[in-house]
């Protein structure tokens, strides 16, 4: 039975920095499916972290209700503290810089009591070889390559069994090579455990090529401007951006996202968070 | 290996000179060419002559017990100061960083009376602890005051300093409040804390001697006051150097102990 | 508009809890430190308590020497400061640019650093003839360390980037100096500045209380000696609020100076 079903109801939320509001989401309405990965795209600043923020439970709602699975976690009188449940791997890499990349892989069920030191160790190595890591357990993330980096940081979240895993521009900071090589270690990893995965990026390709489903957003405030399907088979390979359906699904994602980034760029817009 | 590499860098040999030249131009000042104010200052011939003789003219060098003495003295006072520094301003500066509650109490307190230079307390601190067995508390409590506030800060800034990201995450993974304080406060803060420990260990040394030249009966501080009073000016530069390498092996040997618990900081920013 | 934006978030900062809790610690403090001087508990018992100070408060203000004290600490203050600024500021920019006077400087630099000023004070006073100008060459050697310090690292920690823009937009050496390098070493100057300020009005307590016949040092350790204890604390609140003073000036011309940085 799958879970991890994402529900986002009405959801609006409003900045309040030194009195001047600012509607960084505006009545935004999303849901995703148990096992589902969808890929958020949109223009820089449009509010998606802020969205990706408040499934997280890291900031509250000032209109509308987010659900896990129908229950509540988000709502503007209740915030559900941040859980294993729902992990986020951070856009620049929250990595422990003190801790070796086995002490990270490890933290989680370590802390939660789940695993006793050992057997998390034992488990995040193996975690870790599935993701092409083998061998850097005892190294410090500063060590890493950036590549690497993410990895690890995936296998950090994998080894709780997360219901949904939030992904908030991972990728970003990497050059186009490394970022193919880290798209396919991701898939491979889905495809492995399928969990809910809402994925945030402003790379089409990219959302492209790893969704289920891409949610374009408007500028800010944001709101849901229009879903695609894709609907290419998994496990995906990479030639499936050759296909000629592939230049279908861009063109419609380019043409809907161009509008919005186009109207970002004018109001000179700067990033909220 | 790497020891051959660094005897043939030219820094090195350049920063040497300019040692040499320091020590030269003291020396051709002072003794040689006996310029007026200058010939009053002690030399560094008379000075190291002194300080290496076994029958020093005015007791004081390497081979009198006094001089160990003294200087003991001094090292033992500004561990205490620094023990208590350390032990109290580090708790309170993590506290104080990690939960705003405590900040917001305790941080308009330290405002208030950090602004009052150390030695300013020299009359206060006397009357604090008269009643007190030991004449030492005064003194340790006036190197122990500016090293607190610097300790605390240093460690507060240092809480403030790590990102807002690790938290989450931890949050995220299931941390309950002592891990995050143990597993990332602690850990994210440590950079600044040795900072902090080397300004402390500084200010520390610095109000000690204040102190001893005011109102001390041994110590290098006290030694230095003492040799003026009774016109022994060699032994002044001794303490003074002493003084000196004593403050840079302290300080090194906060930074060495601050490397080796850092060890994931492979460029070694600090 | 910004107007009001501002009023509202003074008022906000104001009535906050941050504000209410430190007000509680402080009022906490002093009732304390009031209560414990009163009923004579064991450490506090022994000085005066903050009724007492209030009480001579009024006389000590009204006397024209206890100005006079300001003004000879504040005129101590002044000409080492200045003469440390005068010398650490070219010294330390020197230092930056040119590899060989750093090479050179360093190390004599940081052997003589650990030293503290104070323990200068009887070669000053052989030295040099006066009393006035030995401790003025105390507070001179307490602020110049920090402030070589402070510009070299400002000045080295310059983005090569911007070097590198000037010189291809077509600099030349005199005016990646003084429109590069300056400019962009100022908050740390600045910053040098302020802490300098703080490690001298503690070398001029010191110094006063050793050596000297004025100045605010002089008279809290004259107050002990006398006898005359709430005037010691007068003394400490009033070299408090002269530091606090002091910096917060600094810090005001180096906003001024740097007009392009943002509040941290």
């Amino acid at each position: 039975m799958a879970t991890g079903a994402l529900g986002i109801h009405g959801v609006s939320k409003v900045y309040d920095p030194d009195g001047a509001r600012v509607l960084a989401v505006d009545n935004c309405t999303l849901d995703i499916a148990a096992g589902e990965f969808c890929v958020v795209v949109g223009p820089s600043g449009c509010g998606k972290t802020t969205l990706l923020n408040a499934a997280a439970g890291f900031h509250d709602i000032t209109a509308g209700e987010i659900t896990l699975d129908g229950r509540v976690i988000c709502s503007p009188r209740h915030t559900q503290p941040p859980g294993a449940e729902r992990i986020v791997v951070f856009q620049n890499g929250a990595l422990f810089p003190w801790m070796t990349v086995q002490d990270n892989v490890a933290y989680g069920p370590v802390v939660q009591g789940k695993l006793s030191n050992a057997e998390a160790r034992r488990q995040g190595d193996e975690l870790l070889r599935e993701l092409g890591l083998a061998g850097v357990g005892d190294r410090y993330p500063a060590d890493l390559s950036s590549g690497m980096r993410r990895r690890v940081e995936i296998a950090r979240a994998l080894i709780n069994d997360p219901k949904v895993l939030l992904l908030d521009e991972p990728f970003r900071a990497m050059d186009a090579l490394t970022k193919g090589v880290a798209q396919e270690f991701l898939l491979q990893a889905y495809d492995r455990m399928p969990k809910t995965v809402f994925f945030i990026t402003h790379d089409l390709e990219e959302a492209l090529f790893l969704a289920d489903r891409v949610v374009v957003m408007t500028t800010r405030p944001c709101r849901v401007k229009e879903i695609l399907t894709v609907d290419f088979e998994r496990p995906r390979s990479f030639r499936v951006r050759a296909s000629r359906r592939y230049l279908e699904l861009k063109t419609a994602v380019f043409d809907a996202v161009h509008e919005e980034a186009t109207r970002a760029f004018e109001a000179g817009e700067r990033e909220l968070a | 290996m790497r020891a051959a590499r660094s005897l043939r860098q030219p820094g090195l040999y350049i920063g040497a000179a300019g040692v040499v030249s320091f020590v030269a131009a003291w020396y051709l000042l002072t003794e040689f060419f006996t310029l007026p104010r200058f010939s009053k200052l002690p030399g560094p011939v008379a000075v190291w002559s002194e300080f290496t003789s076994r029958t020093p003219t005015f007791g004081t060098s390497v081979f009198t017990p006094d001089y160990w003495k003294h200087a003991g003295w001094s090292v033992w006072r500004v561990a205490q100061a620094f023990f208590w520094a350390t032990i109290l301003g580090v708790p309170l500066g993590l506290f104080m960083g990690w939960k705003k509650v405590v900040h917001d109490y305790a941080f308009p307190v330290l405002e208030l009376l950090r602004p009052i230079p150390g030695l300013a307390w020299v009359p206060l601190a006397i009357l604090l602890f008269t009643g007190f067995a030991s004449r030492e508390a005064p003194i340790i409590f006036l190197a122990f005051l500016p090293a607190f506030f610097a300790t605390t800060l240093n460690t507060m800034l240092g809480v403030a300093s790590i990102d807002d990201n690790y938290f989450r995450a931890a949050a995220c993974l299931g941390s309950k409040p002592r891990h995050v304080f143990l597993r990332i406060v602690l850990p994210g803060a440590l950079p600044y804390i040795f900072t902090g420990l080397q300004i402390s260990a500084g200010v520390a040394w610095f109000s000690l001697v204040a102190a001893e030249m005011i109102s001390g009966e041994y110590g290098l501080g006290f030694l230095i006051w003492d040799s003026y009073v009774l016109s022994q000016f060699p032994v002044i530069v001794i303490a003074m150097v002493s003084l000196g390498i004593i403050g840079y092996l302290f300080s090194a040997a906060i930074r060495l102990t601050g490397r080796f618990l850092m060890r994931w900081t492979t460029q070694g920013v600090m | 508009m910004t107007a009001s934006i501002n009023l509202r978030k003074l008022r906000k900062r104001l009535f906050s809890k941050t504000t209410f809790r430190g007000a509680v610690a402080i009022t906490l403090v002093f009732a304390g430190w009031e209560l414990g001087s009163r009923f004579k508990m064991p450490i506090l018992g022994s000085i005066p308590p903050p009724s007492d100070v209030l009480s001579v408060l009024h006389r000590i203000t009204a006397d024209g020497r206890f100005w006079h004290h300001w003004l000879a600490s504040f005129q101590r203050i002044f000409m080492g400061f200045i003469a440390a600024q005068l010398v650490g500021i070219p010294l330390g920019l020197a230092m930056a640019m040119s590899l060989a006077t750093r090479r050179f400087l360093f190390p004599i630099l940081e052997i003589l650093r650990p030293i503290p000023p104070l323990a200068w004070v009887p070669t000053a006073i052989i030295f040099w003839p006066t009393t006035e100008s030995s401790i003025a060459f105390v507070i001179f050697l307490g602020a110049f360390f920090t402030v070589v310090l402070n510009v070299i690292g400002g000045a080295r920690s310059i983005d090569q980037r911007y070097v590198r823009a000037a010189l291809s937009l077509g600099s030349r050496r005199r005016d990646i100096f003084w429109k590069i390098v300056l400019p962009a070493t100022l908050p740390s100057i600045f910053i040098g500045m302020a802490v300098g300020m703080g490690i001298t009005w503690e070398v001029v307590v010191a110094a006063e209380m050793i050596a000297g016949k004025s100045g605010l040092g002089y008279f809290t350790w004259a107050s002990y000696v006398g006898g005359n204890y709430p005037q010691i604390i007068v003394g400490m609140l009033s070299i408090g609020i002269a530091g606090y003073v002091s910096s917060g000036l600094i810090r005001a011309v180096g906003k001024i100076a740097t007009p392009w940085q943002r509040p941290l």
